[in-house]
């Protein structure tokens, strides 16, 4: 039997990739990669928010991440040069985020927990309110699937299906919103983007279907979660960064079996 | 009876009037190319019909229940998305695999069933737009410069295929033609749109006018024909259609 933090830890972070994984294969197919990160960093500025106010960390940041999200997608709507404008507004909300936290007098905040996350201190509440959010994104992505994976697609042909693709956008905005505020804890704000896309990534090659690239990103983050826990314990390394790492070496390994297969 | 009809069609998209008081009706098994320069709001008035666009003034008559099937202007599916032909034509809900099997061998790609979606020919690509847009038995194919992209026996071969399911399955076929002079042969009329209806007219049949022939290549079997423009007015915009082209 592990200790108990360490169960808390893998659960939390077997629960964030579940949710990650489908939502992250929308972020790979919609090329949002920028608009997560933008989304993600927005998250220090709410940190800074709540604990200003005197509110839990996970509301200043949802409610912090959802008005950058909804801006990135108004902007995107209206058709911006988006790769410089996203790159502005990534930026500038983590800049801004540590500004304020700095400005915060007689707060000591551990802005490295925020900034890479801490998976290990996850108590048994903050699991139970990141397995709320997982399922709710979850629920969330599942529910809509055609919809949305037709509006990705082409949003033409969803609208000539009675979609609306705008509809489906507000999904995936309002989802990612979510992530970012029960992944915060866990990876922290600069490496939540990356439990979105690296698992969606390394399940591309293995993948016949939209439906199994799902599946495998899901799976795929989780294995992520088990290794760099491990990792982290016997190496002694920050676990957050040790999850993306070991992400990051399947992407590596898949895209190297996907090009044997190919050539095969 | 039309099928589909407006009546003082006016559309206007990010504050500028695209399409300003149209008239338009397509019939029962009629097949009916719209041409028309860059930006004289062919795609609109297509959107406009579907119903996903709404007019600022105008009416579009649709009767309730017209099955139509649309194929949109060029399809870009990113690669990192991996959808076989069969899974998109699930989208956005699946048919009976006897009726996939139907449409793909209809639109000539029974064989590409299992392919992957990125990794088609521009061709291929919209045969497979088309074979999902037979699923829901239309009786009107509405079609957004189905030929841009492909060469001309391509083009060919696609108003040809076109042509074979109006006959086959008698639904009428509303198409924009990516080129202003250059029609499907098999168009019953003509509409030449700039903001406004400009003219209409039938396409001049061109395979057996030797100079013509020469000029579309061997190969195209007829599918290609030349439409004449008689415009009674001019526009001053620059870049528009002249009058008398």
């Amino acid at each position: 039997m592990p200790e108990p933090f360490l169960l808390r830890a893998a659960l939390a972070g077997i629960a964030l990739a579940l949710a990650a994984g489908p939502l992250g294969c929308f972020v790979v197919w919609r090329r949002m990669a920028f608009f997560g990160d933008a989304t993600a960093h927005a998250a220090i500025l709410g940190v800074a928010l709540a604990l200003a106010l005197d509110l839990p960390v996970e509301a200043g940041t949802l409610a912090v991440a959802l008005a950058m999200a909804l801006t990135v997608a108004g902007l995107a709507g209206r058709g911006w040069a988006m790769d410089a404008a996203l790159g502005v507004l990534a930026h500038s909300a983590l800049a801004f985020g540590l500004v304020a936290v700095a400005l915060l007098r007689g707060v000591r905040v551990d802005l490295a927990a925020f900034l890479f996350g801490d998976i290990l201190a996850v108590t048994w509440s903050d699991l139970a309110l990141i397995a709320a959010g997982a399922a709710a994104i979850l629920g969330l992505v599942l529910s809509r699937w055609s919809a949305l994976l037709t509006a990705t697609v082409a949003e033409d042909l969803a609208r000539a299906a009675g979609l609306s693709p705008g509809r489906e956008r507000l999904v995936l905005t309002v989802a990612l919103a979510l992530v970012v505020a029960i992944a915060l804890k866990i990876v922290g704000a600069l490496l939540v983007a990356a439990m979105l896309i690296v698992p969606a990534a390394a399940a591309r090659p293995l993948a016949r279907s939209p439906e199994a690239m799902a599946v495998a990103a899901a799976l795929i983050g989780a294995g992520a979660v088990l290794a760099g826990l491990a990792a982290s314990l016997a190496l002694d390394t920050p676990a957050g960064p040790s999850i993306v790492a070991a992400a990051a070496i399947t992407f590596g390994l898949a895209a190297t079996l996907g090009r044997d297969r190919r050539r095969g | 009876m039309s099928l589909l009809a407006a009546r003082g069609l006016t559309v206007r998209r990010g504050g500028a009037t695209v399409l300003a008081g149209v008239d338009f009706a397509i019939a029962a098994g009629e097949i009916v190319s719209i041409v028309g320069p860059n930006g004289s709001g062919k795609s609109t008035l297509l959107l406009a019909l579907l119903g996903i666009l709404r007019p600022a003034a105008g009416r579009v008559l649709r009767p309730p229940g017209l099955a139509i099937g649309y194929v949109p202007q060029r399809l870009a599916i990113d690669p990192g998305l991996p959808l076989t032909v069969t899974r998109f034509l699930a989208l956005p809900r699946r048919h009976p695999a006897a009726a996939v099997a139907a449409a793909l061998a209809r639109a000539g790609i029974a064989g590409l069933a299992g392919e992957a979606m990125a990794g088609l020919s521009g061709g291929q690509v919209q045969r497979a737009a088309l074979a999902r847009a037979l699923l829901g038995a239309p009786r009107l194919l509405i079609l957004d410069e189905p030929a841009q992209g492909l060469d001309q026996p391509g083009q060919a071969a696609f108003y040809r295929l076109v042509a074979d399911l109006r006959r086959d399955l008698d639904c009428a076929v509303l198409m924009v033609s990516h080129d202003l002079h250059v029609v499907m042969a098999a168009s019953d009329r003509v509409v030449c749109l700039n903001g406004h209806v400009c003219c209409e007219g039938t396409p001049s049949v061109v395979a057996a006018a030797p100079a013509y022939r020469a000029l579309f290549g061997t190969g195209t079997g007829g599918a290609l024909a030349l439409y004449r423009h008689v415009h009674d007015h001019r526009h001053d915009a620059v870049g528009a259609a002249s009058g008398d082209a």
